[in-house]
């Protein structure tokens, strides 16, 4: 990429991606702010139990007000990008889709995969910029031996960010920036200061951002209503892992692997989700040590560092957001599915989360946790 | 410094000079409460009155039928709340103004009736429609005069006729109308019409409801018996003498044939566009006002059309303008039984008065090269070559 090219800056009002506005402003590339306007945080107010005034962290008024006010200060041209329809289809409606299937989705990749780095970069390119910079911690290169974009780690690893990118493809990473991948939060947050940045001290966001006050079960219930479909039942047997029914559920979204509280069975040993049958609907509950597994089978997998997996690879994988990467050999198993062989058994291998896989600090690549193989 | 050029008169239009110099003393030295007893008050009662009579001159009605209000939302909506009470049916379009629009909304969730009659794919109302909808309980028809996405004029003497024979009073939204085409309020037969000085080449944040003598309306404002009880609130001095100036020089404009010339140049634009390989003019067939023009871009995403030829200097606009500055398919469009693709592939173009043919040129230089780059990238536009 040439180093005069325009680069699209996706803007969300927070910290993070006005910092990266602000550095590459100051570096004197020329930059556009574009904040994606994916979800309207009214439309479910006062809809099933939703409060009447939503207050959720993305794309709100606010938010939006927040990002102008940052391309005002620095000088740039600034747009806001309606992806709503592209949203609710790739995103919220999986995310609905998945939790009524007993999986427990993240819908933060989908969005990097079908919005983020796909629209918005499409966006881009029609306007004149042939390259976006996100706020996101990881850090992008090119390894000029084997040819390929890479992902990797970012400097400040409690903010890694890696594990929602592994859907990235090699046209998408070559047109990627993350500027912020060799700092800290603490150095991000200095840099907004000192470039005057009215959002300097804005709380980070955390929770998924369609989803006010991080309660999922309230969306579904208000988004399938709103759809004007009854909320399908989706209740059915709670069981033990030896087969024996101990009880009723009221619907399998209200579970994810290794839940404890809210089972509504009481016994002398705790018990957790062991398993969600998307057949039978059924719970599976048993005891922590039968939350553990050696293997998983992950498919719709996507690949960075690597064209394919030949011969088995030795890595570290990681099976949700807060996990610590695990030693593990990756096998191909078929069209884009990976059978993963941890060397020690994992706590609750949870079907709709994705497992990433890392060669030290860069990313092999990605798929969607299908299952455990039995 | 990039060259500017603005073709979103639709949007707002630029103050012009002589309505700014006509303004400029009432934020200086002509300051007076113009409800005052004394010579300050008597100085600007005298421009608000002045003003009032150039308006009256313009919807050629009488001095004392014209309310002037903050805008075309408030008269939009003064008229409509104004007129009806709980239990009473309203007739509107499905292409009206957000104004018109979510007002009904509002009293439809509050006890009212609404119909919204549909539009052809021309856009058109059919007034048989209208007729048809007619209740023992209707109390207002409420459809507009042009329309701000497309242009396109409805037959507002036939639906005023209709409304009359009924009894109904008949609302018609004219600010896209105002100052483009003559307006007589007695031809229309309207009893209440809207415009908005900032349309018109006068200042943002002044309007008129123009109210027939003898209709009860409420006002939605208490306070002062300010415009005869009908809007209280200390008259917007500065804003009303910029927009009775607006009104006086549109006056001069018609008497010139400025609308002729405006309508060459729009056509001219129209014209070089439609010429792109896969355009058409949405509101074809139809009577349209001079200056708009809104035309279809096939497998374009608009939003980023407008964003690239705003980086390059040309305002343009998709839909009408909204508050986070996103854009929604137009409901217009899509009214008038276009998809949405092609409603989001849509742009509309607006000239002013203060538009030239140099103007046109400019923007014929960026759009066709644009339009290509865009397609380029388009998978729509893509899989349609193959596939075609």
């Amino acid at each position: 990429m040439p180093e005069n090219a325009t680069i699209a800056v996706a803007m969300s009002g927070g910290v993070d991606s006005s910092a990266v506005a602000a550095m590459l402003r100051a570096e004197g590339r020329d930059v556009i702010g574009l904040t994606m306007q994916l979800w309207n945080q009214r439309r479910l107010a006062g809809h099933a139990g939703m409060p009447e005034s939503v207050q959720g962290r993305c794309c709100s008024i606010d938010d939006v007000y927040d990002a102008r006010r940052v391309a005002e200060t620095l000088g740039i041209p600034y747009y806001v990008v309606n992806h709503e329809e592209r949203f609710e289809r790739d995103v919220v409606r999986p995310f609905v889709e998945e939790y009524l299937a007993g999986r427990t989705p993240i819908p933060c990749s989908l969005c990097n995969n079908h919005l983020k780095f796909d629209q918005l970069l499409i966006v881009a390119r029609q306007i004149g910029a042939d390259q976006i910079a996100t706020g996101h911690y990881a850090q992008v290169l090119f390894d000029d031996r084997i040819n390929r974009w890479l992902l990797k780690r970012p400097a400040d690893k409690a903010k890694d960010q890696t594990y929602f990118l592994f859907g990235l493809t090699q046209e998408q990473l070559s047109r990627t920036l993350f500027p912020l991948g060799g700092m800290t939060k603490p150095e991000v947050r200095e840099l907004a200061r000192k470039h005057n940045l009215v959002i300097a001290e804005k709380p980070d966001s955390q929770e998924i951002c369609f989803v006010p006050g991080g309660d999922y079960k309230r969306f579904l219930e208000a988004y399938l209503t709103e759809q004007g479909n009854t909320p399908a039942d989706v209740s059915g047997e709670m069981v033990t892992t030896d087969g024996k029914v101990i009880g009723e559920h009221a619907g399998v979204h209200n579970f994810t692997v290794g839940q404890r509280k809210g089972l509504g069975v009481a016994t002398g040993s705790p018990l957790y989700v062991i398993q969600i049958k998307n057949d039978t609907r059924q719970v599976v509950v048993g005891k922590d040590d039968e939350l553990y597994s050696r293997t998983l089978r992950a498919h719709r997998v996507n690949l960075i560092s690597t064209a394919e997996i030949g011969e088995p690879m030795r890595v570290a994988v990681k099976i949700r957001h807060k996990h610590q990467p695990a030693p593990a050999m990756i096998e191909a198993d078929g069209d884009h599915k990976i059978l993963v062989t941890f060397d020690e058994p994992q706590r609750a291998l949870t079907p709709g989360q994705a497992a990433v896989f890392y060669d030290g600090d860069i990313v092999v690549g990605g798929g969607w946790i299908e299952g455990v193989p039995a | 410094m990039t060259r500017r050029v603005y073709l979103d008169n639709n949007a707002t239009t630029q103050v012009l000079p002589e309505v700014l110099e006509a303004m400029r003393p009432y934020f200086g030295e002509h300051f007076g409460n113009a409800s005052s007893i004394h010579h300050h008050g008597q100085e600007t009662r005298s421009a608000v009155e002045r003003a009032r009579g150039s308006v009256a001159r313009l919807l050629g009605c009488h001095a004392s039928e014209i309310v002037f209000t903050s805008g075309g939302t408030e008269g939009d909506n003064l008229a409509i709340f104004g007129l009806t009470n709980p239990g009473d049916h309203i007739i509107t379009s499905t292409i009206e103004h957000s104004a018109v629009l979510n007002a009904c909304k509002h009293l439809a969730a509050n006890g009212c009736e609404v119909t919204c009659v549909p539009v052809d794919g021309r856009g058109l109302v059919d007034p048989a429609d209208v007729k048809r909808a007619i209740r023992p309980n209707t109390k207002v028809i409420s459809i507009m005069f042009a329309n701000n996405e497309t242009g396109v004029v409805q037959s507002v003497a036939e639906i005023g006729n209709i409304a009359a024979e009924s009894d109904i009073y008949f609302h018609t939204d004219a600010v896209q109308a105002a100052a483009k085409v003559p307006i007589d309020v007695a031809r229309i037969g309207c009893d209440l019409l809207t415009i908005s000085g900032h349309k018109i080449h006068g200042p943002q944040g002044v309007g008129v409801l123009f109210v027939r003598k003898g209709t009860q309306l409420e006002p939605m404002l208490f306070g002062g018996s300010h415009e005869r009880s009908r809007r209280a609130g200390t008259e917007n001095v500065p804003g009303i003498v910029g927009l009775g100036k607006a009104a006086e020089l549109a006056m001069a404009g018609f008497e010139a044939g400025d609308e002729g010339k405006l309508a060459a140049v729009r056509d001219q634009l129209e014209m070089e566009l439609l010429k792109i390989e896969a355009t058409t003019l949405n509101g074809d067939d139809a009577p349209r006002v001079p200056n708009t023009t809104n035309i279809c871009f096939d497998a374009i995403d608009g939003e980023a059309l407008v964003i690239a030829l705003d980086l390059k200097g040309l305002a343009v606009s998709t839909g009408s303008a909204c508050s986070s500055g996103a854009i929604e398919p137009s409901h217009v469009l899509t009214a008038m039984g276009m998809s949405r693709d092609q409603a989001k592939a849509s742009i509309r173009f607006s000239l002013g008065k203060l538009n030239t043919v140099e103007d046109v040129d400019f923007a014929l230089q960026l759009i066709p090269q644009t339009v290509r780059r865009l397609r380029e990238m388009s998978p729509l536009w893509t899989n349609s070559a193959v596939s075609g």
